[in-house]
């Protein structure tokens, strides 16, 4: 017999669980007892639970496995809802175990109480609230289990500090069944073929993929099928690294923020393959301007309710995007004819391309798009980004060229000013050696700046790229264009000194305010630097904005380019 | 349009919350929810009545079945089906109002279940549209207190929601 508290442990060894990101209290102190007494799964404190949540996302995120988190009950659970509510937006699997008071303590307003599975239900792929020692082994399989499987999602839980120290005996189930939870791998075989044949009829076609290739382990296969039919390919924020960012075939990201050349191929294709994408509404811009076309939409998600949600599909194929494109492939091996009307729709896509609509204008002061392209060459388009959001995540988007599956890490869905940093050191945990630089701004940084010094207790070299406009930027842009300028919140007085602030944390801080710095420091970071936590305090050109740019109300086609103003 | 949804849902604590919390901030709308165990003690049956376009429903039925714990989800009203609603009724019956809320009772087949001198409770069951009709047949200044169960319903002959 073992205790409750040793039976998390076990389970986390069974599930081979190699670091959590945790901070203790009360209701949690027999688990970091047994946690001490082993070495197999490592700890990272943290500053503050949020943060916690932040890394194990990115260290799911970053690699194939699903983090796990750690907090006490009351207060440390309340921190942790802004981390799970972003892991939910963008459906990564994670495990946050949980204190809760004991069991017979629940309903009394205890010393931090809270209905840790009442504030968590909405924002969670599912939640428990253990109340026997006989169940909770089984019910950590089954959090795993559901984090992991279909389409993935966050899962809490809430375990009573009695039941840490009750005696039970340990047994791990290999495997699990639920009768109520058997999420759909393989699509149906009639579809698959159906899409085959619109595939194979398509004048103006366009793939759309979206986090789902990446959450899917399906970028290779992307990539092979895209070829094979030589169809343009455009990915969301979500699905970015999905498929190779420098190929011809590509034709940037779509949406709000979006190429010229990708939302104008989205809005006039008349076929869509949309693959784990979910015609978000930052996506399509207004969704009576995008139904305007007549187009036939093949829509794969493993999600039966993403689709036909916000976009009407008439090929719908719920499965797994690895295994959909597999069969996809098969058929298409057994008797592809290229259509030869795809190349004057590949004429149209390249007037549109010959915009240039990522150009930017020049300036004295440092651009930020000039930062993220010198990111890109001196990192040699090889190192994890992590980013905040804002103008910043925008630009990062659009000029760091991703050309392999997760190796984006931001908050899309629920866009959390604040992930940047904490989503750096989950992707160093899970990818020790990588090269980590944190695209962010000066109002995010600030949101999570505290996990510097756990960046120092770890030793965890994140080169941070702070593009400093002194302004809410992105809130600033919409007030110039939306507002008549009136600027009501969005200017940040009484910035911290950051390399000063570096440097107290025990950090290495650098100021660049010279374009003709900008390399120079971004090499001495990454080389020199190497294994320092690099704090690197861009001053950019505070006027810089995001373009294109799909305004709010506003259809896919009717952007705003930076040359028009 | 008007649908009937029936759930098997894994009866455990909180199931009536996850579902009830998805209806809230998803912003469909529930008429009424009846939710009682099976002969199965494992699984709860859940009714809703609902109110919404195609699409809305489809999402619906889309997302109930995302619901770790939910089972099984139809949509009663895709078929043939027979629904029930069971209201207890009390009525002020006094003087002459007592033998016409006996006769009112009689026509629609209801039952007088408890007897004051000047009270009656009356149970009635049928479609929801019968007890509305009940209701409005009655001197609304002699109605005292109405309780409804809310709509339950069962698909007609082989149609069986089962595990
Ligand atoms: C400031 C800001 C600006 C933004 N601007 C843009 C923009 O210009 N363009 C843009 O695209 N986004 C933008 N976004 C992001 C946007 O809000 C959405 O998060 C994003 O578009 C969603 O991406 P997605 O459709 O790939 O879906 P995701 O959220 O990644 O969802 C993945 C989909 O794939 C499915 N799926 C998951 N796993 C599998 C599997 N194994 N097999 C099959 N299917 C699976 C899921 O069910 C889901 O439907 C912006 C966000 C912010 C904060
Ligand atoms: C937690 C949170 N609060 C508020 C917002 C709204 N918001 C979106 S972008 C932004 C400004 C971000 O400023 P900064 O980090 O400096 O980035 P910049 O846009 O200047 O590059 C704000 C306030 C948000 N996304 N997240
Ligand atoms: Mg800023």
């Amino acid at each position: 017999m073992i205790s409750g508290a040793e039976i998390v442990i076990r389970c986390l060894q069974e599930e081979k669980v190699d670091c959590v990101f945790g901070y203790p209290g009360g209701s949690v102190l027999h688990i970091y007892d047994a946690l001490f007494k082993q070495d197999e799964v490592k700890h990272i404190l943290v500053r503050h639970e949020q943060a916690a949540v932040h890394a194990a996302d990115a260290y799911s995120r970053s690699s194939q496995r699903v983090g796990v988190a750690l907090v006490t009950s009351g207060p440390g659970v309340t921190n942790t809802v802004t981390g799970i509510a972003t892991a939910y937006m963008d459906s990564i699997p994670m495990v946050v175990l949980c204190g809760q008071v004991p069991t017979q303590y629940i309903g009394q307003d205890a010393f931090q109480e809270c209905d840790t599975v009442g504030i968590t239900r909405p924002c969670v792929k599912h939640n428990f609230l253990v109340k026997d020692v006989k169940d909770l082994a089984i019910t950590i399989k089954k959090a795993f289990h559901i984090a992991a499987t279909g389409r993935p999602g966050p899962v809490v839980v809430d375990i009573p500090k009695d039941i840490t120290a009750q005696m039970c005996e340990f047994d791990y189930p290999k495997t699990i069944q639920m009768r109520s939870y058997n999420p759909v791998v393989k699509g149906h075989l009639g579809q698959i073929k159906k899409a085959v044949q619109i595939l194979q009829e398509a004048k103006r076609p366009i793939i759309y993929a979206g986090g789902g290739v990446i959450l899917s382990d399906a970028a290779e296969k992307l990539t092979q099928l895209a070829r094979k039919l030589n169809f343009p390919v455009t990915n969301t924020l979500m699905g970015l690294g999905g498929y190779p960012a420098t190929d011809r075939q590509f034709v940037g990201m779509l949406g709000m923020h979006g190429t010229f050349e990708a939302n104008n191929a989205m809005h006039y294709a008349d076929v869509i393959l949309a693959i784990g994408a979910r015609f978000d509404d930052r996506v399509i811009g207004n969704p009576e301007h995008f139904s305007q076309e007549k187009r036939r939409v093949i829509h794969i998600d493993i999600d039966p309710s993403s689709i036909s949600k916000r976009v009407k599909v008439d090929v719908p194929i719920v499965g797994n995007v690895a295994d959909v494109l597999d069969e996809l492939l098969k058929l298409l091996d057994a008797g592809c004819k290229t259509d030869p009307e795809v190349a004057d729709w590949w004429a149209q896509i390249e007037e549109w391309r010959g915009r240039e609509s990522l150009r930017y204008r020049q300036s004295e002061h440092i651009m930020p798009q000039f930062v993220v392209e010198k990111l890109y060459e001196v990192t040699g388009g090889d190192a994890f980004i992590t980013s905040d959001v804002g103008q910043h995540q925008m630009f990062a988007a659009q000029y760091y060229k991703f050309d392999k599956p997760r190796r984006w890490i931001n908050s899309g869905g629920l866009g959390t000013m604040g992930v940047g940093l904490p989503y750096g050191m989950g992707v160093l945990m899970a990818n020790p050696g990588a090269q980590v630089a944190c695209v962010t701004g000066e109002g995010s940084i600030q949101m999570c700046i505290q996990e510097m010094s756990t960046c120092k207790q770890y030793g965890l070299p994140i080169k941070i790229i702070n593009l400093n406009n002194g302004m809410l930027g992105m809130v600033r842009q919409w007030q110039e264009m939306f507002y008549s300028k009136r600027y009501s919140q969005s200017y940040v007085t009484s910035l911290p000194d950051f390399v000063k602030l570096a440097e107290a944390y025990g950090h290495v801080g650098m100021r660049i305010e010279r374009p003709e710095d900008v390399e120079p420091a971004l090499r001495k970071a990454f080389t020199e630097h190497k294994d320092d936590l690099v704090f690197m305090d861009f001053i950019i050109d505070p006027a810089a904005n995001v373009f294109p740019m799909v305004a709010a109300g506003k259809g896919l086609t009717e952007m705003i380019l930076a040359e028009e103003l | 349009m008007r649908h009937i949804i029936s759930i098997l849902i894994e009866n455990e604590a909180g199931a009536l919350s996850r579902v009830a919390g998805l209806f809230s901030a998803r912003g469909y709308n529930i008429e009424s929810l009846t939710v009682a165990p099976t002969e199965d003690e494992s699984l709860s049956r859940m009714t809703i009545l609902t109110h919404g376009s195609d699409e809305v429903l489809e999402q619906i039925t889309k997302q109930l079945n995302k619901l770790v714990d939910v089972v099984k989800v139809v949509d009663l009203s895709e078929a043939a089906h027979v629904e029930r609603e069971l209201m207890l009724i009390k009525v002020r019956a006094t003087g002459k109002d007592r033998e016409e809320m006996k006769r009112m009772a009689d026509i629609f087949r209801g039952r007088i279940i408890d007897v004051t001198e000047s009270t009656y409770v009356i149970e009635l069951t049928g479609a929801s549209s019968k007890l509305d009709s009940f209701i409005a047949a009655l001197d609304a200044g002699l109605i005292l207190e109405t309780v409804r169960t809310g709509v339950c319903g069962i698909g007609r002959g082989d149609r069986i929601l089962k595990v």
